[in-house]
């Protein structure tokens, strides 16, 4: 039960907002601790598996250069004239696309996309512009209930796309943890099985934006009926 | 032996990553210069030296970083890239030729994927076959890279400064997903996934195979929601109840039951606001006033989503 300590380590981390890094790191060292590791073996374990791992951060810095490029001549605002020559009439149906465009892009290995580079300068100004050509001034409530909804299209997006696609930290997390037990496993099988979730997950989306939707309808209307009473 | 190997990249990256420490210091305003330069620096010597440090040292390395990040020392620097205007009028011009390069990466991957395995003369083969997808990956974007000069004209330094800007947006959670691995590799050596395993294992009959796949994708759903992170939930779950019972007891394929099981754990992220940078940062980014907003819209299809992947497995992983 003591080497459970570790993991007790990671929530009390969180709970209290330290540096990921630092709770990972302590958790290790705890766990290594109570398992009668020195100090100097724990880090060499850590040494030895951080650098056996770095595969997963290399196919990210190997990006960074040409994506950063690609930026700086215009990649993003052509993005931005093609999804807006694209986006459909409803807030529900722009997130929709936005949330399979997601996943097919990342499942083909490209990160398009991201709270902060996607949803905040492009994805909810869309989805909310879509909004107001049909109700006109939207409300606080309805304001939030899009936002929450666009960051949960880009989260399943990301979520449900990105372990279609072989060379992503995930599915080599998978291989590198099997193959330290022996285990040979394809990562091609992998990758075929993230395909029925990911679908499934396209699926519920459609469901949740068609609901968002119908809920912003209603809410419109009440916000009409409500103001109706004061004309007349 | 072979001739295109994964540490050629790692060199490569690392010489990157060197070039971002050096652009760092010679920023002068940067008001946490040294110590972001030698966070950079650290990271760049594990990738450049790593194949032939000394594990000690490297674990050493990471807790000098991890100090400079959980400290505050590491920020970014001043990298200027274009004005908007700048950008719309070359997107204007470049048109949908922009996308070329980004979307030559993924096409060469998936070819090297398929047909770099099979180069060879005589026992010496082209690429080192164990990590054929990453290094398709970096060959893709070396290709793009050369694609991507030849249609913008950029200057030579002008990806080094575009690269290094995006590097440290991304920060010191760069070196995350490395060091969660890590942390799931110490936690199967000190045998966390067999104590999680007996617990489980007194608490329920799993003699019988659903009640295995069940707990497994419970308990990948349930720890994700305690670390906040499906990645570390991983190692422990599946190395303490999906090899011992579903592969080993029960005789199911272990790649059926990671590619579901990793996703069972992401519906967990979808529910827990212990993942951060996907459920609380958008609320911060999108000024909302409800921190739980995100969380809200997601549980329906995180819950449904879950129940989908229970029986996705139960129905397949002994089957394939």
């Amino acid at each position: 039960m003591i080497k459970l300590t570790g993991i007790i380590v990671i929530a009390a981390g969180f709970a209290l907002r330290l540096n990921t890094l630092l709770v990972v790191l302590l958790s290790g060292i705890v766990t290594g601790l109570v398992s009668g590791m020195s100090f100097n073996a724990i880090m060499e374990e850590f040494g030895r598996l951080f650098l056996t791992n770095r595969y997963m951060t290399l196919p990210v810095v190997m990006m960074l250069p040409v994506v950063g490029l690609l930026e700086r001549y215009g990649l993003r605002e052509r993005a931005e004239t093609l999804i807006r020559r694209s986006a459909a009439a409803t807030a529900g149906r722009v997130l929709l696309l936005y949330t399979g465009v997601r996943q097919v892009s990342i499942a083909l290995g490209i990160n398009i996309g991201g709270h902060a580079g996607a949803v905040r300068p492009l994805l909810a100004p869309l989805a909310e512009g879509a909004a107001r050509v049909r109700y006109g001034n939207l409300s606080k409530a309805m304001v939030e209930r899009i936002r929450a909804h666009a960051a949960a299209a880009e989260n399943v997006g990301n979520f449900f796309g990105e372990d279609i696609f072989i060379a992503v930290g995930s599915i080599l997390l998978m291989k590198g943890f099997f193959e330290g037990l022996k285990i040979d496993v394809s990562i091609w099988t992998m990758a075929l099985w993230g395909i029925p979730t990911a679908v499934a997950a396209f699926a519920l989306m459609a469901w949740r934006t068609h609901a968002l939707d119908r809920h912003l309808d209603r809410e419109a209307a009440h916000a009409a009926e409500a103001a109706k009473p004061t004309d007349t | 032996m072979s001739l295109v190997s994964l540490n050629s990249f790692y060199i490569l990256a690392g010489a990157f990553i060197l070039a971002t420490a050096l652009r760092v210091v010679l920023d002068k305003g940067h008001t946490r210069r040294w110590s972001t330069a030698l966070f950079w620096g650290l990271l760049g010597v594990s990738f450049v030296f790593g194949g032939s440090m000394p594990p000690m040292v490297t674990g050493y390395l990471v807790l000098g970083m991890t100090i400079l990040a959980a400290s505050g020392r590491v920020a970014v620097s001043r990298e200027r890239s274009t004005g908007r205007e700048e950008r719309l009028k070359s997107a204007e011009r470049l048109g949908d030729r922009l996308f070329w390069p980004a979307l030559l990466i993924p096409a060469t991957a998936i070819v090297g994927s398929l047909l770099l395995g099979r180069i060879h003369w005589h026992g010496i083969s082209l690429v080192d076959s164990s990590y054929l997808s990453v290094i398709s990956v970096c060959i893709g974007a070396v290709l793009a890279l050369a694609l991507g000069f030849r249609l913008t004209r950029a200057p030579a330094g002008a990806a080094v400064g575009e690269g290094s800007r995006l590097l440290q947006a991304v920060g010191w959670a760069l070196i995350l997903p490395q060091a969660l691995a890590a942390l799931g590799g110490l936690f199967a050596r000190a045998g966390v996934g067999t104590v999680v395993a007996g617990l489980v294992e007194r608490a329920l009959p799993t003699q019988y195979s659903f009640v295995a796949v069940a707990a497994y994708c419970l308990g990948m759903m349930l720890f994700t929601i305690c670390l906040g992170n499906a990645f570390a939930a991983f190692a422990v779950i599946t190395g303490g109840i999906g090899v011992p019972l579903i592969v080993q007891a029960h005789g199911g394929n272990p790649a059926i039951m990671a590619a579901i099981g990793m996703l069972s754990g992401y519906c967990g992220t979808l529910l827990t606001p212990m993942a951060a940078n996907f459920n609380l940062v958008p609320v911060m980014l999108l000024e909302m006033e409800d921190k739980n907003a995100v969380i809200k819209a997601q549980v329906p299809i995180g819950l449904a989503l879950f129940a989908f992947n229970l029986l996705l497995m139960e129905l397949c992983v002994y089957r394939f």
